[in-house]
């Protein structure tokens, strides 16, 4: 065994393979990141990207394989072992207990701050290290006060404090707007410099191209190539990631729009913490068109959603489904109104994990008639309906009788999707359709939703995905802290403008008070 | 300088490993309940050996009495029977996860109900065929009723339905004392006059003119009620809409709400059954058992009862052999000293229940790995 | 006099609420943990039967202490093997835990109804503050054991506000995946808390059988186990709390046996079994107003309360 204490790698890891209960997520992958440099690991969905940043952070053993850190041979039985080494990752979805304050959360599980805990001595060392990072956070704030922007901060002092000098992020940009992400990549670059060694994992080309010196790109759990972001174009690391040739731009047929089949009026709904989350929003969608709502997640956009589907109460403002005023909406009304709603959390609302996919399948349409006689639930028909709707849209499943929470989440999407069209919906609502899927099942999704479209149904498309928006959308409304702060017809949106007002850069010139938040 | 990377020695160990299963075989899925109950029944004996009984002869004694002969079935069938009711109610409620625990609160003011139109609030030549629809009704109502309070405490306010049925089930048990030694009390002891014969739940017994054979046999109509309820719930999961709306939101509650279900009629609702089936084991207890309303008519039958539905996985029909089961144990018990075994065998089995079944989804696996 | 009759029972709710205690700040702490024990009624009434029984065979009440806390120590031991290794569903592990306990107190305490001999714990007047006016008959003139429980509740929030410990425990219980990257150990720190409050509910049945009400009779808790439980969501979690509600119980529990006395009572003594009724809906009432504040207030539960932690778990 040699030791290079000279090695100009941070990181080296051999080998490694792991294997969850059906699935092999890291297949012998070999991934070296140098010194000092910010590396990308890009890779779709389901790719194995988290999982391999996982064991190098000590959260997961391997099943094969070996590391080693600055030369040395490593074996990271917890996260400790790694950070120890100088290993310190930071999660996607932040690992921070909100009813706790900032400096807590930095020292937890740090053993030398004694038995009685200090909280001066604490929040002073959370103040030095977030001057010296340019991490501006108040130690004695409690995270559930603080803005995502902010928490992702905690994050990042949490691992500094512990000596990190390896940091892994995992899609941190997910929840952050294109300015605050600037923001972070002058961060990273001022680390980089520092020689802190950065791995950085993504899914979007465009900032892997922006922010990275090199990028590994892997592909079903195999590390597929690695290379030199200078020169690579987005196509090139598109079909490494896919396998292969990739259209950016969607084939969509002529837009064919109908009759106004969704309109709100000035809808101000309030959010889980009774605090204002929609203000005022006005819109409509016509039949045989997809109205994209762009978004950084956390705007409003759930709420959105869910008030149109009669799942959140309005306090103010009108809801109109083909022309009817609905008075009181409530779930059940929307549902016979003809409001279909693919949720964004398709195992938390959208089906019930232990029933048999049959059983999902029907979940809204058991109340019909045809279904059984008054009370009566007529088996036969279930079955024979369930059978028809998993053979139309291509539900790979063992049979319907087998619980739903054994799908892949494709698979899964599917079955939510079959349900929700097959009832000819007037308005369909899709929140974050293709999160989690693979390119294959993000391929379905979005054809199943432009066929809706050319059926003449209305659909209202929520994402995050800025990509998945401006490929489907014929019209496309920005949503910011519950304000609909501009609308466009696709072919005139442009992408800089749309990012401008995602982040609220951007106030339209008529603004009521109520927008404003008064 | 050259690029050299870190060479990595080889190792290779031997792991014990255990890991969860993926699928159960199906073998091990028939068997399951078998090795469940035999582990339960040796870890009784354990038990018994430790505080001085002969397991064999305790378990030997209980299964005879119990099982071996037809008058044992028909002292077993008198118990199974509020078994059987009581699990049916718990049952519903555990398929919707409201824990409904005071069953025997319920039960008691099933009973109680019963009572007042047996002995009270019925003229006394009331038919029997009316008094006893009377007393059932009025002792389903009666449950419905306990049980609806922890239920609408549950629905609107989301307060913890296990401490309210609980705290419920020792009021009612004040209750009942309350009324058998003060207005409804027979001389002052500790229980009320005895029934009328019209409200005596017919007997086997009681046609021992015309069949010979069924005399003595004291097990009363309530079985037949009982087995009637437990067809009607396995119909009721299996073919209607309401009962796949409850299954829905015991799985997911959100999901229900997302298509559209009314999450508080339906806690209401399931709570007014499952109270109801319970009031109205109470009524058959006191209707056909004891004939009177006593301090302690039941021994624990609402907890027994949560057992047995566990047991049975909430289906229906499956109850009916595990109340069959748990009442040979409690006839089997009463012969038995020391007293209290019933219970600490029940709690025995219900652990061994709990955790054994997920003991089952694992395995061991010897295996090679190239690291550690 | 209504003095007087005021400070006999609120020394007599300290007393009485003792055992109560105990179980609730065990109870906090599992819970807090993310653990859900409601075995807590079987490891009181095997707990109190163990301390009796064996204070009576050697005449020594201290080691039947110990063997309670050791009893309900073991008992919980089995509730966090089943819900923490093998992750079965806590409510029916804890609901099993309490009908073995409440059976196999029963068998082993058969031979114990008819002895009255057994051993108690002293009590302890404290010297010069026995004597205070109204403090010192409240506070000074108990058992010793409930000297403990007094000290028991300050200590324990101390613990959870002002330690490191404390402040794991608080994380484990609301994320522990974020304590658990931290090289927390979640599940041994769970596994310790349940212990912790099963030894707590042994405790709290020992306080019962050699102090409060020193005798054994079957069921004897009455279901003061399951009213802990409800004195934790009152309590918001907060062992200071807790320790009000516990007194405040124990004080409602003791005024029928002291209101029975009056002529008023005499005169109609079926209106005891109303009285009887008083402390559990009490209960009922202290939950209905601690759901309505907490629906202002938003502090709930520690929110991974009841879900096992796996830490391996599909990632993409």
């Amino acid at each position: 065994m040699q030791i290079m204490t000279t090695s100009p790698y941070a990181v080296e890891m051999r080998g490694i393979t792991k294997r969850f209960p059906g699935v092999l997520a890291n297949d012998h992958i070999d991934f070296e990141v140098r010194r000092g440099e910010i590396h990308a690991l890009l890779g779709e969905n389901g790719a194995g990207k988290s999982t391999l940043m996982n064991i190098l952070s000590g959260l997961y053993r391997p099943d094969e394989g070996e590391i080693a850190i600055r030369g040395q041979v490593v074996q990271f039985h917890s996260p400790r072992d790694a950070i120890r080494h100088g290993v310190g990752m930071v999660h996607q979805h932040f690992m921070l207990t909100p009813s706790q304050s900032v400096a807590e959360n930095v020292f937890l599980g740090a053993r030398e701050i004694g038995l009685v805990l200090n909280p001066q001595r604490m929040a002073a060392e959370v103040q030095r290290i977030a001057e010296q990072y340019r991490l501006p956070v108040d130690p004695n704030a409690k995270i559930w006060q603080l803005s995502v922007g902010e928490q992702q901060r905690v994050e990042i002092i949490k691992i500094l404090y512990r000596g990190a000098e390896i940091l892994i992020l995992d899609e941190p940009t997910a929840v952050l707007t294109p300015q605050e992400a600037e923001n972070l990549f002058v961060t990273l670059r001022s680390m980089a410099a520092d020689n802190k060694t950065i791995i950085f994992i993504s899914h979007k080309l465009e900032e892997v191209l922006s922010i990275a010196d090199r990028i590994t790109v892997l592909r079903s759990g195999r590390n597929v190539a690695t290379l030199a972001a200078q020169g690579v174009t987005k196509t090139e690391l598109a079909n490494l990631m896919v396998g292969r040739q990739v259209l950016f731009q969607l084939e969509r047929p002529p837009l064919r729009r109908g009759e106004v089949r969704l309109r709100l009026d000035k809808v101000c709904a309030l959010d889980d913490k009774l605090l204002p989350a929609l203000r005022e929003v006005s819109l409509t969608v016509h039949s045989g068109e997809i109205v994209g709502v762009a978004g950084v997640a956390g705007n409003g956009q759930r709420e959105l959603a869910e008030v149109i589907c009669g799942l959140r109460p309005l306090t103010a403002g009108t809801i109109e489904i083909a022309g009817e005023r609905i008075a009181r909406p409530t779930a059940r009304r929307m549902i016979d109104a003809g409001v279909a709603y693919v949720p964004e959390d398709r195992n938390a609302t959208g089906s019930a994990p232990n029933l048999s996919v049959a059983e999902n399948l029907i979940l809204k349409s058991y109340r019909k008639a045809e279904m059984g006689a008054g009370p009566l639930l007529d088996r036969s028909v279930v079955e024979r309906i369930a059978m028809s709707l998993v053979k139309s849209f291509n539900i790979l499943t063992p049979s319907i009788r087998t619980p739903v929470r054994k799908l892949s989440g494709g698979n899964l999407q599917k079955v939510i999707l079959a349900r929700e069209i097959s009832g000819r919906p007037q308005v369909l609502i899709a929140a974050s359709p293709t999160r989690g899927l693979d390119i294959g099942a993000t391929e379905s999704v979005r054809g199943l939703l432009l066929e809706e479209r050319s059926q003449g149904a209305a659909i209202l498309l929520i994402s995050e995905d800025l990509d998945e928006i401006f490929a489907l959308s014929d019209r496309i409304v920005v949503l910011y802290e519950g304000c609909i702060m501009g609308e466009f017809e696709a072919a005139e949106a442009d992408l800089t403008q749309v990012g401008l007002l995602m982040a609220g850069g951007q106030t339209p010139t008529e603004m009521t008070d109520v927008q404003r938040g008064y | 300088m050259t690029s050299q990377t870190t060479t990595f020695p080889q190792q290779r160990r031997v792991r014990l490993r255990v890991e969860q299963r993926l699928e159960q075989p199906l073998w091990l899925r028939i068997l399951t309940p078998f090795i469940l109950i035999a582990a339960a029944l040796l870890i009784g004996a354990l038990l018994l050996w430790l505080v001085g009984a002969n397991p064999w002869v305790v378990y030997n004694k209980m299964a005879s009495i119990a099982f071996g002969s037809a008058h044992g079935w028909s002292d077993t069938t008198i118990k199974a029977t509020p078994l059987i009711l009581a699990g049916l109610g718990v049952s519903i409620a555990f398929r919707m996860r409201l824990w409904n625990i005071g069953a025997e609160g319920q039960l008691f003011i099933g009973a109680w109900v019963a009572t007042g139109f047996a002995l009270f609030w019925l003229p006394r030549d009331t038919p029997q065929a009316i008094m006893l629809a009377a007393m059932a009704a009025g002792g389903f109502i009666g449950g419905a009723l306990w049980a609806f309070i922890p239920g609408v405490l549950k629905a609107k306010l989301n307060i913890n339905e296990i401490i309210t049925s609980l705290m419920l089930t020792y009021v009612a048990i004040f209750w009942n004392n309350y009324w058998i030694y003060g207005p409804w009390s027979e001389r002052g002891f500790g229980l009320t006059p005895q029934f009328p014969r019209n409200a005596w739940l017919p007997r086997f017994t009681d046609y021992s003119e015309d069949f010979p054979f069924l005399r003595g046999m004291t097990a009363h109509a309530g079985i037949f009620l009982a087995l009637a309820v437990a067809i009607l719930l396995w119909f009721v999961w299996k073919h209607t809409k309401w009962g796949y709306e409850v299954r829905v939101i015991g799985d997911n509650p959100r999901a229900g709400r997302y298509a559209g279900m009314n999450l508080t009629r339906k806690i209401l609702a399931v709570m007014l059954l499952s109270g109801g089936l319970a009031g109205l084991a109470g009524m058959a207890e006191v209707s056909g058992v004891v004939h009177r309303l006593q301090e302690r008519f039941s021994p624990g039958y609402g907890f027994t009862a949560i057992i047995v539905a566990w047991l049975a996985k909430l289906n229906p029909l499956a109850i009916v052999p595990v109340a069959y089961l748990f009442g040979g144990l409690l006839v089997g018990s009463d012969a038995i000293q020391p007293a209290g075994i019933a219970k600490m065998l029940q709690g025995v089995v219900l652990f061994v229940v709990v955790g054994g079944e997920l003991l089952l989804q694992y395995r061991i696996k010897l295996g090679r790995s190239a690291s550690s | 006099m209504e003095l007087a009759f005021l400070i006999t029972l609120l020394a007599a709710g300290i007393r009485s609420g003792t055992a109560i205690l105990f179980a609730t700040i065990g109870e906090i702490f599992a819970e807090r943990s993310g653990v859900l024990n409601l075995g807590i009624e079987g490891m009181m009434l095997m707990g109190a039967v163990s301390a009796y029984g064996v204070a009576f065979a050697t005449g020594n009440p201290w080691l039947g202490l110990g063997v309670a806390v050791v009893v309900g120590g073991l008992m919980a031991l089995l509730h966090g093997v089943v819900t923490i290794s093998l992750r079965a569903d806590q409510v029916v592990s804890g609901l099993a835990l309490t009908f073995l306990g409440s059976g196999l107190s029963a068998v082993l305490g058969a031979p114990l109804v008819e002895v009255r001999t057994a051993p108690r714990l002293p009590v302890f007047p404290i010297p010069v503050l026995a004597d205070l006016p109204i403090l010192g008959p409240i506070f000074f003139n108990h058992n010793v054991i409930v000297y403990v429980g007094l000290l028991t509740a300050p200590l324990a929030w101390w613990y959870i506000h002002r330690t490191r410990p404390g402040m794991e425990l608080r994380a484990i219980g609301e994320y522990p995946a974020a304590a658990d990257v931290l090289g927390i150990n979640v599940n041994r720190q769970r596994y310790a808390y349940v212990v912790f409050g099963g030894m707590m509910a042994g405790l709290g049945g020992a306080a019962l059988s050699l102090a409060i009400t020193p005798l054994w009779i079957e069921d004897m808790t009455a279901g003061q186990g399951w009213i802990a439980v409800g004195l934790v969501i009152f309590a918001s979690w907060d062992p200071l709390r807790a320790a009000f509600g516990a007194y405040l119980f124990g004080a409602i529990r003791r005024l029928p046996l002291d209101l029975q006395n009056l002529p008023f009572f005499l005169a109609y003594p079926q209106l005891g079994y109303f009285m009887n009724m008083l402390p559990y809906l009490f209960v009922i009432l202290l939950m209905l107003i601690s759901a309505r504040s907490e629906m202002r207030r938003r502090i709930g539960a520690p929110a991974a309360l009841g879900q096992p932690y796996v830490r391996e778990e599909r990632g993409a």
